[in-house]
């Protein structure tokens, strides 16, 4: 795939958690206005690689915007300057010739840079053990009439369900908050039957372990759901305060 | 720890606090305009004056307003500290570059900035008016309103009063006689000043930007949103205590400035 995109790259390099890193410029050209942004960092990997240098390290997995493994801040926006897609949806024709671009790693302490563009994004997977699961019996399939669930129903909780876990809400938040992810996974189960048993259990696990990873504290500012490639509404944090805070006063935990 | 403080601590519970304190000090500033509308009134300040002793004395003001103080303390502290804790979230290295303009509102992001400037503000207007009322030196005026044609003259009451408002109706001439601290006459020679007439009028552009996103995201903290009534805080928080509220205010520094020269 050859093309006509001369590009100045501004990425952030860093060796490991511990060393300081800085960016370091880079030179591209003959970029197809087709390529996907990744597929241009790969690129340049082979350039940096046929010149003996390290290539940088960036995740990505299934590179068609569900898996939620890409993570890139490009020119102060996760996931780059379109709505709703991910880094991996990102084409080139998005930007111009002879652009600069800038990336950098999501940056939160709960989210420390392993190497590169790639985080430590584990603190959530611990959130979603502390709660974010439900309880059913293993064995065969029940007759799906059994559960009725209003459409209504149904469709806000797989508004909620889309997210994909990327993180680019906990790097779009000024506060570094993760609570658009926390209210997605509390939102998506608690408006269905099958996440009712541990309902006011799952609200006050998770939000405590968001609080316990060093995620900071929501102020409003709506950064999140603009910046979410599966655009979470604000409304699943209003159901998450719900949630958590009828927990509180009403569970047996004292 | 027990639950509550357990739930107060929480990143939510912290929220919450601000939330409910935050709209209890918007229910204030309807109280606080209400009242001082009546600065606007030609009388010489005789309603306003009246009005001040009745805030200062009534108990079931004064208890509010030592809730009130307590409230603006909390909410004060408790931001501060979710603003720094906040910060800290970030981490050490901060973006190089980030395009916060793109997914949020100025004002949304800089709570902090305009709520500090609103304690400056709030310290600055009570040592100027508080303060004086009830600790520093205000000079009493004697007003002699005509009870037929509603006509107040208001003169100097150089001696001293046992309460701190006197009224009686003087049967002869039909006139209502009111001794009080003339308040009025402190704000009239306070707004002389340019540069504290400046100073309000941009303390209330702080007020307005701190509240147009603070009015609404307390109703979302407290899970109040729902398409039946998202109409109803948006109207209140941008058109009452985001442009009516605070252009109330500064027009009163600037009536008595403007009024001054």
């Amino acid at each position: 795939m050859e093309g006509n995109m001369n590009l100045t790259l501004k990425v952030w390099r860093q060796k490991n958690k511990k060393t300081a890193g800085k960016i370091e410029t880079y030179q591209l050209t003959g970029i197809s206005p087709d390529m996907s942004f990744l597929e241009m960092f790969d690129v340049l990997n082979e350039q940096l690689i046929n010149e003996g240098q390290q290539p940088i390290a960036f995740d990505h997995d299934c590179r068609e915007g569900i898996c939620g493994m890409c993570s890139m801040y490009i020119n102060g926006r996760p996931h780059g300057p379109k709505d709703a897609v991910t880094t991996c949806q990102l084409h080139m024709r998005s930007f111009s010739d002879g652009d600069t671009i800038v990336v950098e790693p999501w940056r939160a302490k709960a989210f420390p840079i392993i190497k590169d563009l790639v985080v430590d994004r584990s603190a959530f997977d611990r959130i979603q053990a502390a709660g974010g699961y439900i309880s059913v019996n293993t064995g065969n399939a029940q007759d799906a009439n059994s559960l009725p669930i209003a459409k209504d129903a149904a469709d806000e909780a797989f508004s909620a369900a889309a997210c994909i876990g990327c993180g680019a809400c906990v790097a779009a938040c000024k506060n570094a908050s993760a609570m658009l992810f926390v209210s997605a996974k509390v939102s998506q189960l608690s408006l269905l039957p099958q996440g009712q048993p541990e309902r006011t259990m799952r609200a006050e696990r998770m939000v405590a372990q968001m609080d316990e990873e060093g995620f900071g504290a929501c102020t409003n500012t709506g950064a999140c759901s603009a910046e979410c490639p599966k655009e979470i509404s604000l409304e699943h944090i209003a159901r998450l305060n719900r949630e958590y805070l009828g927990a509180k006063v009403s569970s047996d935990k004292v | 720890m027990s639950w509550v403080t357990q739930t107060l601590s929480s990143s939510i519970g912290k929220k919450l606090v601000m939330a409910l304190t935050g709209l209890f000090l918007c229910s204030f500033l309807l109280v606080h305009m209400s009242g001082n509308l009546q600065l606007f009134k030609q009388d010489n300040g005789l309603a306003f004056n009246v009005y001040a002793v009745f805030m200062t004395t009534n108990p079931l003001v004064k208890t509010i307003s030592y809730g009130l103080y307590a409230f603006i303390l909390l909410h004060a502290i408790e931001g501060l500290y979710l603003a720094y804790q906040n910060r800290q979230a970030r981490g050490d290295q901060r973006y190089v570059i980030n395009g916060g303009s793109a997914n949020s509102s100025w004002f949304s992001r800089n709570m902090a900035v305009l709520g500090t400037i609103l304690l400056v503000f709030i310290v600055v207007h009570m040592s100027n008016f508080w303060f004086e009322y009830k600790f520093g030196y205000v000079p009493y005026t004697q007003y002699e309103q005509n009870l037929v044609t509603g006509e107040t003259v208001a003169t100097p009451y150089e001696g001293q009063i046992k309460s701190k408002l006197e009224e009686y109706i003087r049967e002869e001439s039909n006139t209502r006689v009111v001794i009080a601290k003339d308040l009025y006459r402190s704000v009239m020679e306070g707004f002389k000043n340019p540069l504290l007439v400046f100073f309000y009028v941009l303390s209330m552009f702080a007020v307005s930007f701190h509240l147009v996103h603070g009015f609404r995201s307390a109703f979302q903290t407290l899970g109040l949103n729902h398409p039946k009534y998202n109409p109803i805080f948006n109207f209140l928080g941008i058109g009452i205590f985001g442009i009516v509220i605070p252009i109330g205010f500064a027009l009163m520094p600037l009536y008595f400035f403007i009024k001054s020269m």
